[in-house]
Formats: C-alpha cells, sequence, structure tokens
C-alpha cells in the first residue's frame, strides 16, 4: 500500500523533472576522479526515469517508460556457475525490450556479476557471460546493438554483503540500467 | 621502462593513511624442530637511533617464520654487544645454537650503521656477520635486512622479510563500498595508500623490477588497466577496449602485459601489450573464457585458466608459439588462478574441494598436488620471492584477512585489519 503510492509519487516528480529540466548525464566524473557513490539507487533511478520518459515523449512511442511500473524490476538473477536466463525472467526482458526498441535514443548498460565464490578474474569471466545472455535475449526482441554496453564486475560489486546462499543469490544478477 | 612522459599523475595517490594491519602469528603446527637462538639486544646509538629496537624486529621476524625458537630476553643472564663478549657456552648450556648480537652506531649526522654477528654457541666461532647502512627512517628496513641475513646463513635460503606486499582493502557495506591499494611491508608495516576509489579496485601485479605495480580500475564504471610507478605514483591508463580488461601480467623482462580483453560478443581471451608501443597481440581464440595469464620465470609460458574443458582448469601455451596449448591440471573440478614459483617448479592456485575454496600447490614435474590451506574461500595465492611461503587471502568468519602458509603447509600466520577488508595480495619480488 505505501510502496505504491511512494512510487506514484516518484513518477509524477519524475514526470515533472522531465518536462522542465534538461537532464545532466549522471556519470559525469572525469577521467581518475572519484566518480559518483556506487548503489545510490534513489537518487540514480530518479535521474535515469526522466530523462528515459523524454525520450519516450520525443519518440512518440506511446509504449511505458521505464519509469513505469512494470519496468522497476531491473535485475535478472542466475543460478550458481550458469548464465541461462530462467523463464521467470522472460517477461521482465520483454517489457524492457518492448521499451528500448521503441526508443531507439534510449541506451542502457547491462552489468553482469557473480557471487563471491571462486576465483576473482574467472568471475569477471562469468559476470560478462551473464551481460551478454541479456544482451541477446535484448536484441533478438529489435533492440539494437548500439543502444547496448556491457561491463562485468564480476564478485567486485555485490548488492549485498553476506555470506550465504540467500546473499550469494542476490549477488549472482545483472542489472540493467539505464544511461539517458 | 617506457617513456615515462607519457605518465598520468594519479590523481587519488597518497590520499590517507589506512588501517594499520596487524600481524597476528599464528603458527599452527609449525616445524617439528625450530632452530634455537638467542637475539640479544643490539647495542644503542643514543639518541641517533630514536630508540628503535632492532632485535625486537630480528625476534619477531624469525619467529614468524616458524622455523626459529628465540629466548626470552628476560631470561639472558649477559646482554653482550661484541664477540668478544659471548661466552658461549653459556648459552650454549641454556639450550641455543646460535646467537646473536650487534651494534647500531652513528657514524655523521645522517647516517646509521647496524652490524650484526652471528655465533655458533657449540663451537664458539663466530660463523659471519654483515653492516647494514641505514638511516633512522629505515632502521626497520635494515632490521629486516639482518633478519634475512640469518635466516640465509643458517637455514640456506634467502630470507624475505626486508620485502614489501601490495594487497586491495575494502571498506563499508555493499553496494557502497570503498576501494585501497595499499603497499605496506611484508608483515603489514608501514602501510601505504597508492590509490583510492569507491568503484571496485582489483588484480594488482608487480613488476618484475618491483618499481611497478599493474591493476585493473573500475573508476570509469568500466574496466581498464593501468600501469603505476610504486615510489612517486605516476601511472597512466594502458588499456580500455570496450568490454573486459582483466587481469594484468608483467613479462619478467617489463616490456609486455599479459592481459585479457573481451570481443564484442563478451568472449575472453588472452592478449600480449606492447608497454612500448601499444601494440596487440593475440595470445588465445577459444569461445570458453581464458583469463588470468601467469608467466613463467624465464618467460617462455604463460600458464592461465579457461573453461574450454568445461570448468575452469589451468593450462599453459608457448608465449613463441601460443597455438601449441596444454592442460596442467586435473582431479578437483575447479582450479584457477595459478601463479607460478620463483623457481619455476611449481604452481599455486584456487581449487574447490566440495563446496570450499582452498589453496593448492602443484609440482610441476610430477603432477602431484597438495591442498594446503583449510579455509572455506581461500583465494589470491602471492608466492614469497624466496619461494618459502604463499600469502593469499581467506575468510576469518565475515572479515577477509591476509594469510600466509609455507609451501610445506606448516606454518600459518594471519594478517588482520582492524577495519575492512584485505584482499588480492601480491608478494614483491627480489630486485630492489
Amino acid at each position: 500500500m505505501h510502496k505504491t503510492v511512494i512510487l506514484w509519487v516518484a513518477v509524477i516528480g519524475a514526470s515533472l523533472l522531465a518536462g522542465c529540466s534538461s537532464h545532466k548525464p549522471r556519470n559525469a566524473a572525469g577521467a581518475g576522479t572519484a566518480s559518483s557513490v556506487p548503489g545510490d539507487q534513489s537518487q540514480a533511478k530518479g535521474a535515469d526515469m526522466s530523462s528515459a520518459d523524454s525520450a519516450a515523449a520525443a519518440s512518440g512511442a506511446g509504449v511505458a517508460g521505464p519509469s513505469s511500473p512494470q519496468l522497476q524490476n531491473r535485475s535478472i538473477y542466475f543460478d550458481f556457475d550458469s548464465s541461462d536466463i530462467k523463464s521467470d525472467y522472460e517477461a521482465l526482458i520483454a517489457a524492457h525490450a518492448r521499451y528500448l526498441a521503441s526508443s531507439p535514443s534510449t541506451r542502457v548498460r547491462l552489468e553482469g556479476n557473480t557471487d563471491e565464490r571462486g576465483s576473482r578474474e574467472y568471475n569477471i569471466g562469468l559476470g560478462e557471460r551473464r551481460a551478454q545472455a541479456v544482451r541477446r535475449a535484448l536484441m533478438l526482441q529489435g533492440v539494437a546493438d548500439s543502444q547496448i554496453t556491457t561491463v562485468s564486475y564480476g564478485e567486485e560489486r555485490p548488492a549485498v554483503t553476506g555470506h550465504t546462499e540467500e546473499a550469494w543469490s542476490r549477488n549472482r544478477r545483472v542489472d540493467i540500467v539505464y544511461l539517458n | 621502462m617506457w617513456n615515462a612522459t607519457a605518465a598520468l599523475l594519479g590523481l587519488l595517490t597518497l590520499a590517507a593513511l589506512p588501517a594499520r594491519a596487524a600481524l597476528q602469528v599464528n603458527v599452527t603446527q609449525g616445524v617439528t624442530d625450530p632452530v634455537p637462538i638467542a637475539i640479544v639486544p643490539f647495542g644503542r646509538a643514543v639518541p641517533a637511533d630514536g630508540g628503535f629496537d632492532v632485535a625486537a624486529v630480528v625476534q619477531h621476524d624469525l619467529e614468524s617464520s616458524g622455523r626459529f625458537r628465540a629466548m626470552q630476553r628476560a631470561v639472558m643472564l649477559s646482554t653482550p654487544t661484541s664477540v668478544a663478549q659471548v661466552q658461549a657456552a653459556d648459552w650454549k648450556a641454556a639450550g641455543n645454537d646460535y646467537v646473536l648480537i650487534g651494534r647500531v652506531s652513528a657514524p655523521n649526522a645522517n647516517e646509521l650503521d647496524v652490524d650484526c654477528d652471528l655465533i655458533n654457541t657449540l663451537t664458539g666461532q663466530r660463523l659471519g656477520g654483515k653492516r647494514f647502512t641505514a638511516t633512522s627512517a629505515s632502521l626497520r628496513n635494515a632490521a629486516h635486512q639482518v633478519s634475512d641475513y640469518v635466516y640465509e646463513q643458517i637455514l640456506g635460503v634467502r630470507g624475505a622479510f626486508a620485502t614489501r606486499i601490495a594487497y586491495v582493502s575494502v571498506q563499508g557495506e555493499a553496494p557502497n563500498q570503498h576501494f585501497q591499494l595499499i603497499v605496506a611491508d611484508c608483515d603489514g608495516e608501514s602501510p601505504r595508500v597508492i590509490l583510492e576509489s569507491t568503484q571496485p579496485i582489483m588484480s594488482p601485479t608487480w613488476s618484475a623490477d618491483a618499481q611497478w605495480l599493474a591493476y585493473v580500475s573500475f573508476e570509469n564504471r568500466l574496466s581498464a588497466i593501468y600501469v603505476q610507478r610504486v615510489r612517486t605514483g605516476e601511472r597512466r591508463q594502458v588499456s580500455a577496449y570496450a568490454g573486459v580488461n582483466g587481469a594484468p601480467a608483467f613479462s619478467p623482462d617489463g616490456t609486455r602485459l599479459a592481459l585479457t580483453l573481451s570481443d564484442p560478443g563478451g568472449n575472453l581471451d588472452l592478449w600480449l601489450l606492447n608497454l612500448a608501443t601499444s601494440a596487440l597481440t593475440r595470445l588465445t581464440n577459444d569461445p570458453a573464457v581464458d583469463t588470468e595469464p601467469a608467466w613463467s620465470p624465464d618467460g617462455q609460458s604463460i600458464y592461465f585458466t579457461s573453461d574450454r574443458a568445461g570448468g575452469p582448469q589451468i593450462y599453459r601455451l608457448e608465449v613463441a608459439n601460443p597455438k601449441r596449448i596444454q592442460r596442467i591440471t586435473f582431479g578437483s573440478g575447479y582450479n584457477a588462478r595459478p601463479r607460478v614459483s620463483p623457481d619455476g617448479m611449481k604452481i599455486a592456485f584456487v581449487s574447490r574441494e566440495g563446496s570450499n575454496f582452498r589453496i593448492g600447490v602443484q609440482d610441476l614435474a610430477s603432477g602431484t598436488v597438495s591442498v594446503l590451506t583449510h579455509g572455506s574461500l581461500d583465494e589470491s595465492p602471492s608466492f614469497a620471492p624466496n619461494g618459502a611461503t604463499i600469502i593469499y587471502s581467506g575468510r576469518d568468519g565475515p572479515i577477509g584477512t591476509l594469510q600466509t602458509v609455507s609451501v610445506d603447509g606448516l606454518v600459518t600466520q594471519r594478517l588482520t585489519s582492524s577495519q575492512g577488508e584485505l584482499r588480492e595480495p601480491v608478494w614483491e619480488p627480489f630486485a630492489r
């Protein structure tokens, strides 16, 4: 109940922002300087929404943009040592693909992650495989290659701290990050 | 090594002192027969030596190796500082095979001399001695050099007490973490932050001349490889291609970097980067993940991790003919991140045993594997430059710590930090 109210306040706020401000790229940090605080989800997502909405408005596609409730889920979770996309996430990916295909100027970064087990650079390889699996799924549904960049953080940027299967399962993921 | 004028100054360097890592010696088994030795307090140069206790550092070094048992100072009947003052029979009667004595002197205002003499108590003979020159700021290093000298005189193996380690320190809870790349003495003393970032820093590695570190930094949200001169902090970005830039490893001659890059489809392969020209040469071309290259000391082979046969295993390629690839590890379904011993005879790597990840060592001639550690998540092994010890990161409850284990598995130590987690230790090579 509360969550729904807060979400809609956020959506309205974001639309207002989109209507009246020119958006500044989120990652404006210069080379070598400390970049923005990682995982500051509330701020980052607010900014993403505003710009993506303006892109949607410009394209006139009429498909719900990233601020819409059905695009709030942006993490795809994986089984241990696997980069297979589970059927639970097909709808999530399809929803993002519909929007991205309708808004060719919108770009996303797919961030692949693993749990903490195993060697770090090999996990970079596994995270990249996961990001690529999501990239291929998006492209099969009409998203252009030029709209997608991938990065693998391996086990270096866990979503949660912890050394249990529960923590690990939340860290084996690909995050979809809207860039504009 | 290359044109230093092209180097960028590390903007985030030398910012703050990290929480000091304290060495906790924890000899789990120890050798059955540690060498008994008396390390007598050294003669002082008051006040030039600043009250620094050279003998205490030497005692700590030698005991922490697990190969020596030092006599307690409180029960010493005398504290000789010259060979003529040593009554060898008395030290023998007290159970010591050796006595180490020494003196700090100040020949002039800016210099300190540290002299040591090693005496065999059975024969009463002076086995040898040496003078080390220091300043008041480098007395600790001179003490480590005394330890190296004693270790080699008695055990016949070069000591590695005067070397440094680099490691990554991580503070804060995910997803808001703070990363530091730190260089410290190998006992955790004198830590210095050489880079810090809110984004991950990983895979630090030394050049063979110990002047440079290469590492991966995500400071621009994407991966890039940098090389940085440790003494000055100057650095430059050497690889920032689209996709993965990972696992740098300096060639023994320092001219090239082996590294991992991904193609547009996300497949990871090994490449060689010429550091002078930036030219890239492909080493592997396989749809599997190929990563974590490690050079043999002669520069002719590269060991690496690949999952071309399913799970990750370690392979070796010939640099001159990289299509010649041989699988090295079998047994466990997960063997990764090889590092080659300084004599080229062994590799250390991460090996899965059941649900645990541990440090294994394989003798390359015989193929015999020993698993040296007993943790649940041990990783990132790195050989000491004398080959006697491996440093790695492990978990102590929820906290990541640095640990060492002797290559025979008998002596372990732990480096803990007052805050944060320590990971990816890499031991400095000899050659400073």
